[in-house]
């Protein structure tokens, strides 16, 4: 008779830290969080359930959460509640939303038990010494950034949220919610503390996360302090996009290139999260990037994949910011327009509304992904890069923070142009028109998709009064104005009904 | 000399197995499948002999043998079966001792006509037990339910017994149904344990009731005989889901679409359904010797069946060989049995190409073929690139005839008992029983690089493997001794049993169809592992022969729980009082048995995703690991992929769900047992269910846990009776009739008692993500979960409009629970006419109160399935009525009442009796599903778990079977 019975296959929790061969792949799974759904690709033994496992990977959520409430992007599909995000009246009970909160919780927790199992004294106590001491800190502390961007996230879609560290035990319990500005100074606090331990700007392998990294979320967080904390930090900002740009990160040449198989080349990424057709798949990420926004005419063989999805297109509203939509000149004009309506009657059909040509799984060469199904892109998400550090910067300086000029932010802004034009300067602007809406509006049209356009909308105020509106804002064809509460997301009801602690942000 | 004859019951129907033994000798024979027996090698004289048959008096006869004698045994019914003996957990039982509610169905009650799983034999026959075959595709099994259930997500499934080896209910891959290696023909009785006063000495096991299934046995000193029966059959088709016709589509396509969609119109009429539908030959051979040889009792059987489904390419084949021996040692105080049973299956599976759901939903008006040869040369919708549209659906007929979708499984289930009376003392025997389940499955899925279906990987080719291994050891010793003088008996049992069960995947590596080409990356390979062992023990006491008392008790451990909570103690204890022996009875002569039973036992549950075969999650809960991904979950850090390492969520707390019933019931018999049956009442409640749950985030890792959260309670009403109407030599007529009562209710399914916690749960079609059942404190578990459906002057449905039902003037939060899946009152009735040679028998069945959610025509009932991008989708006829231009999926508009009457089965055979020197022949003519009375407006009323998707339809079964007796 077998009495103690260990799992096959598996390693206990007790002898995985042992060996430091295993530090590695358990740091890489914290950064496949983001990408992938579960511990087996494309599908099958995923890390969350309640939802199918590739509608809640993180990104496929996180792009929902950003770009479907907004003007750039519309779903026609008929799953679940996810109408709801456009039309925003989603509610607590919202499946997306549910899946959005519940993968950052996962990969917070997944970073705290990291960060636990690498305190000092653990990595003592298992015999980590040496190259493999200096190794593992880097690890925590890379863990420890990731940690903080989706606490970042958290504050940024939820407002005041559970919080939960390294110092809490595995297990169910009630953790306590802390306000958006407490947190929001515990990211800072971990951000600036783990600097030391970060490895410096482009000096670490691909893929992993840098000081660069850790300065632009710092950026970030600081140029919406004002939305989180009631305080605004423009300085801080300015002095934190310097910080990243005095890496040397350069624009890449070519705008298109940021998107297609092959980008994982680009000098301009700062942070990206990597995909890759065979070993790095799933049914969200990328391949939801590529794939949803496929259809009608467009042919599945121009992205390098095996069919469109026939999901997400643009809002009329979207396609207006650019005066000439062929691409010629400003080649952020991604739009599909063969077979397409400019309006959207019916949100339901791909065929209203233009189509979006920019994630694809081809290399700048013309080649396909390194999948032979047409399943699963090689294409990276560029998470971080320059040319939005470049507009942060001018939003900044705009804004009054000190530490910059308006030169630079000009000069900034025009690099931007620029790269845009491919080369040419006739998109340039002059210092009279560089405001604020400008700033908004490049940012559109820059990064579309790139899962920026719902916090920038909070940050100008356009996200939920009718100072702008999209069609299908509001569940109108014409679009209006919605409660203002819907500038922070409802803590998911299950979490509700399991936690007493947490209490729903106002309005829902 | 010799002794031969026919052994026969009331009713002139043979008794096979019924044995004849001759007083103050070794000699014996047992009857054949026809009755007949011979007794050879008797030396003349004159000798007391003596039959003897389970369930029947004994019939003592003397009789001189000089040479060759004939004698032909007549036996009855002992009074009211009562000295029937049932076989109980690790144990046997007379039927009149029993305390707690123990049903025995024995072969000559079961369902007739061809049953390829051993489940069907006893469908609709006994109160409280539900049994819902899953599919019509041959060898897919059924789903068991015996008094609803009393878990929400740990295993519902009964804990089945095979000749002392609880077998493991696990699906394996390669073969349709785990029970569908088990040849029904083997069988010679089921007992049901539903009572936790019967099932507790199964612990942690038998919170679902138990199944003990013995197979067929040889008779001690029995003559040779051999027994072939072949039973050949035709399936047809009996309904199709109503979709629209081709110009019908046309027409409203014309009506109501626009430009675009009209240009994609075929001209072709062609009913999807009726191309990927045959009528399916089915064939089910079977021969077994049985006999004995100088005091060695063997049966030896095999079996071969082969049934094609209705589904086109569907088949199932089945080789069986069982083989039992017994034996008495050391003058018959030690018996050893050995039971061994092998099975080979070779399965092509036809549903998992999807063609039954692109059979509805393709459109009617393109042909089949295309005219060209690409894609095989079947008609696909192409995009814009000319390759097939993947949104699309495939060709129905491709999909079938494109893919070669084949498993073998196969399963050898053995054990060897020991029994060992103690020579100085013969109140005691030792018991040891070792046994075993291995089962393995494999198989591969082909379809070439020109279909459809996987076009740009060109083609696919993968395989699977997995093993299941369950082993299992019992001891126990029995004390059994009459106290005469106080009028007591008493037994006690105690003993330990430990059983070990694991489940091995292969790693898998898809291939393009050049079988070269890899697809993907391998999956890992996994071999989850657990066991239960304890200690159990069992007390009867009867005093009077009125008054009985059982208690038992087990302690057992499953590994799935740290050590802190590895054991559980169930306990039981349970009273009968046989009021017919009493003196103020004595003279109710129209009353033969009265006895009054109550009962209240503890059982347990450990079985967490019981079909989950490959995640340590379900097997180690309470384990913190580390689980590694696969190739194709990895991340690339520079220029290398890292297989990570995924910290899995655990909850060290973990312990068993346990289960408490209470059981009422009383035994009747009128007119010496002529009319008999029972009536139970029981209320069942369970307290930590072992549910997966939501958690607060953040606190684990992972969003969902296996926690003890939930309460949920049952209350039922089980009655049956037995009727023998008439009784003469040449005609008899039996009547069978039971219904069940059953409701069950979520009092609890929150961490924090919170009533409004919800999990929703039954994934529907049309839309990812979407469900359309609750599972929430106060309601039936999953109920529908839907809006109330409004309705016009001309009574159609209202498109998106609903009732807003707490008045907030939104219908976006008012959903409501609306009607169940489970019956509320289900029964069966059969009755059975014999007259002289001819026999005609009938079974029905019937739900009432249950519910099914038509997803089919919910899911395809709306315009917008002809306006995809690209193709159009075939429309559920019932858009005809509704109009919907988008779909209202969780319109209570489909949630249908799918109460029903069906009947099973019809069946006439003449018994030819001997038609040569040694041979006797029985012919049977079946019909199966014979009809089906509902309401319902799907496809099949009879649905496990009330949503209706792509259902497999239940096919119409003609058959002719012969039984030959040597």
């Amino acid at each position: 008779c077998k009495k103690d019975l260990t799992p096959n296959y598996d390693q206990t929790t007790a002898s995985v830290y042992k060996d430091f061969a295993n530090y590695k792949p358990v740091l890489a799974r914290l950064y496949a969080g983001f990408a992938i759904s579960g511990q087996q690709g494309p599908a099958g033994n995923p890390d969350i359930a309640g939802i199918d496992e590739g509608f809640s990977n993180y990104i496929r959520e996180y792009y929902n959460m950003q770009e479907l409430t907004t003007d750039e992007s519309i779903i026609a599909w008929n799953d679940g509640t996810v109408h709801d995000l456009h039309d925003m009246v989603w509610n607590s009970q919202n499946e997306f939303i549910k899946a959005m909160y519940d993968r950052i919780y996962y990969q917070i927790a997944a970073c705290n038990e990291f960060i636990r199992q690498t305190t000092d004294g653990q990595l003592s106590s298992n015999g980590i010494t040496g190259d493999n001491l200096t190794q593992a800190k880097h690890f925590r502390a890379e863990a420890r950034f990731l940690r903080a961007l989706s606490y970042w996230h958290a504050i940024d879609l939820f407002g005041s949220v559970p919080f939960v560290t390294e110092n809490d035990v595995v297990g169910t319990f009630f953790p306590a919610q802390k306000s958006r500005a407490e947190i929001f100074a515990y990211i800072e606090g971990e951000l600036k503390a783990i600097d030391g331990d970060m490895v410096d700007a482009r000096a670490n392998e691909y893929g992993r996360a840098d000081k660069a990294a850790v300065y632009m979320l710092l950026a970030k967080l600081y140029l919406n302090a004002q939305v989180y904390t009631g305080t605004q930090r423009n300085t801080d900002a300015i002095t934190y996009c310097n910080k990243v740009i005095a890496a040397g990160y350069t624009l890449e040449p070519h705008y298109r290139n940021l998107f297609l198989a092959d980008n994982n080349n680009s000098k301009e990424i700062i942070f990206p999260i990597t995909f890759d057709g065979l070993h790095t798949t799933g049914y969200g990420g990328m391949t939801y990037l590529v794939h949803a926004a496929v259809g009608g005419t467009m042919n599945p063989v121009d992205f390098g994949i095996n069919g469109g999805w026939a999901g997400v297109r643009t809002t009329k509203q979207y396609v207006s910011l650019f005066t000439d939509i062929t691409g010629n000149t400003d080649k952020r004009a991604v739009f599909y327009t063969d077979g397409q309506n400019l309006e959207i009657k019916d949100e339901y059909a791909f065929t209203d509304g233009y189509a979006i040509a920019k994630f694809k799984n081809v290399t700048s060469a013309g080649k396909a992904g390194s999948d032979n199904t047409g399943n699963f892109p090689d294409t990276d998400l560029p998470m971080f890069r320059l040319a939005d550090v470049y507009l942060m910067y001018a939003e900044a300086v705009l804004r009054g923070g000190t530490g910059g000029d308006a030169a630079t932010a000009l000069n900034y802004f025009n690099l931007v142009r620029t790269r845009a034009y491919d080369g040419s300067t006739a998109g340039n602007i002059n210092a009279g028109q560089l405001t604020l809406q400008t700033i908004l509006d490049e940012r559109g049209r820059e990064l579309l998709f790139e899962m920026h356009r719902r916090t920038d909308l909070i940050r100008f105020g356009k996200f939920t009064d009718a100072s702008y509106v999209w069609a299908w804002k509001g569940g109108v064809m014409a679009g209006k104005g919605v409660e203002s509460y819907r500038n922070v997301m409802p803590i998911p009801s299950t979490d509700l009904i399991n936690n007493p602690n947490l209490k729903q942000n106002t309005g829902y | 000399g010799s002794i031969s004859g026919k052994i026969v019951d009331e009713h002139n129907q043979p008794l096979p197995g019924a044995t004849l033994t001759i007083d103050g000798t070794t000699l014996g024979g047992a009857a054949d499948a026809n009755g007949n027996y011979k007794i050879t090698g008797i030396k003349p004289g004159t000798y007391t002999v003596r039959a003897r048959f389970v369930g029947y008096d004994d019939v003592v006869k003397s009789i001189s043998v000089n040479g060759p004698v004939t004698l032909p045994v007549n036996m009855l019914p002992s009074n009211k079966s009562l000295s029937e003996v049932v076989v109980i957990g690790y144990g046997t039982q007379r039927k009149k001792d029993l305390t707690g509610s123990v049903v025995a169905v024995t072969s000559k009650d079961f369902n007739q006509g061809p049953i390829t799983t051993p489940e069907q034999l006893i469908q609709g026959k006994v109160s409280g037990v539900q049994i819902t075959s899953n599919s019509g595709s041959p060898g897919s099994g059924s789903t068991i339910r015996i008094r609803g259930g009393a878990s929400l997500n740990a295993s519902n499934d009964p804990l089945i017994v095979i000749d002392g080896v609880p077998i493991s209910n696990t699906s394996i891959n390669g073969v349709a149904n785990a029970l569908s290696l088990i040849n029904p023909n083997d069988i010679e009785s089921f007992n049901i344990l539903k009572d936790a006063s019967a099932t507790a000495i199964y612990g942690s096991r038998a919170s679902n009731g138990v199944l003990i299934i013995t197979t067929k046995k040889g008779g001690a000193n029995a003559p040779f005989t051999a027994n072939f029966s072949s039973l050949n059959s035709l399936s047809v088709k009996t309904k199709e889901v109503d979709v629209l016709s081709a110009d019908q589509f046309r027409d409203l396509v014309t009506a109501n679409g626009g430009a675009s969609q009209v240009a994609l119109l075929g001209k072709s009429n062609t009913n999807w359904q009726d191309q990927i539908y045959q009528t399916a030959f089915g064939t089910d051979n079977n021969i077994s010797f049985s006999g004995g040889i100088k005091g060695l009792p063997y049966r030896l059987s095999v079996g071969y069946l082969d049934q094609d489904g209705i589904l086109k390419t569907d088949n199932f084949k089945r080789t069986t060989a069982a083989l039992n021996l017994n034996h008495g040692f050391l003058r018959n105080s030690l018996k050893v049995d050995v039971n061994l049973k092998g099975t080979y299956t070779n399965s092509v599976f036809a549903q998992g190409s999807g063609a039954i759901g692109a059979a509805i939903s393709f459109d009617p008006t393109q042909p089949v073929y295309s005219g060209n040869s690409k894609y095989g040369g079947y008609y696909e919708w192409l995009d814009a690139s000319g390759n097939p549209n993947t949104l699309a659906p495939r060709n129905p007929l491709g999909l079938l005839e494109q893919r070669q979708d084949t498993g073998t499984g196969k399963r050898g289930i053995g054990n060897a008992s020991f029994n060992y009376t103690l020579p100085f003392f013969k109140d005691v025997q030792l018991n040891a029983n070792v046994g075993f389940d291995v089962s393995d499955g494999a198989g591969q899925t082909y379809v070439p690089a020109t279909a459809a279906a996987f076009y740009t990987q060109k083609g696919t080719l993968s395989h699977y493997f997995q093993e299941n291994t369950n082993y299992v050891t019992d001891y126990y010793a029995k004390y059994a001794h009459d106290f005469k003088d106080i009028k007591s008996h008493v037994d006690f049992t105690a003993g330990y049993s430990y059983q070990y069960y694991s489940f091995y995947t292969r790693a898998q590596q898809g291939y393009a169809a050049d079988g070269v080409t890899t697809v993907g990356l391998p999956s890992n390979p996994t071999k989850p592992q657990y066991y239960v062992d304890g200690f159990f023990g069992r007390l009867n006491y009867s005093f009077n022969d009125r008054y009985l008392l059982t208690a038992t008790i087990r302690d057992d451990r499953s590994s799935r729980f740290s050590d802190l909570h590895r054991n559980g103690y169930f306990p039981s204890v349970a009273l009968a009082w046989r009021l017919k022996e009493e003196d103020f009875l004595k003279g109710a002569d129209f009353l033969s048995d009265l006895k009054l039973r109550v009962g209240y036992g503890v059982t347990g549950q450990q079985d967490i995703a019981s079909n989950n075969t490959t995640n340590n999650s379900y097997y180690f809960p309470y384990l913190a690991r580390y689980s590694p991904s696969n190739g194709a979950a990895a991340y690339q850090f520079g220029n290398t992929y890292i297989n990570t390492l995924r910290a899995e969520a655990y909850n060290q707390d973990l312990k068993w769900e346990t289960t408490s019933t209470s059981n009422v019931a009383i035994d009747y018999g009128f007119l010496n047992g002529r009319i008999s049956g029972s009536l139970e009442y029981y209320y069942r409640k369970t307290k930590d269910l072992l549910v997966d749950t939501p958690i607060p985030d953040g606190t684990n890792l992972t969003n969902h846990l296996y926690a003890n959260v939930g309460d949920l309670n049952t209350k039922g009403v089980d009655f049956n009776v037995n009727i023998n109407a008439v009784n003469t030599k040449d005609f008899r007529w039996d009547i069978g009739y039971n219904v069940s009562f059953n409701k069950i209710k979520v009092t609890n399914i929150s961490l924090t008692g919170d009533p409004n916690q919800i999990v929703p749960v039954g994934t529907i079609g049309g839309g990812v993500g979407n469900t359309i059942q609750l599972l929430k404190a106060g309601a039936t578990p999953y109920a529908f979960y839907v809006y109330q459906q409004v309705y016009g002057a001309t009574g159609t449905p209202l498109e998106g409009v609903y009732v807003d039902r707490n008045q907030s003037g939104s219908t976006a939060d008012d959903k409501y629970l609306y009607q169940q899946p489970n019956p509320k009152v289900f029964m069966g009735f059969n009755t059975s006419v014999t007259y002289k040679k001819w026999t005609a028998s009938t079974s029905l069945r019937a739900n009432i109160g249950n519910y099914v959610y038509n997803n089919v025509a919910a899911s395809t009932g709306a315009y917008a399935g002809f306006k995809f991008s690209g193709y159009l989708g075939n429309l559920s006829s019932s858009v005809l009525d509704t109009k919907f231009n988008n779909y209202q999926l969780f319109s209570d508009y489909y949630v249908q009442n799918a109460s029903f009457v069906r009947m099973d089965n019809a069946n006439l055979s003449y018994n030819f009796g001997k038609v040569a020197k040694t041979a006797t022949l029985r012919v049977t003519g079946n019909v199966s599903n014979v009809f089906v009375i509902t309401k319902y407006k799907g496809l099949d009323p009879e649905v496990q778990g009330g949503i209706d998707n792509n259902f497999y339809p239940r096919p119409r079964v003609f058959s002719l079977g012969v039984n030959l007796g040597f």
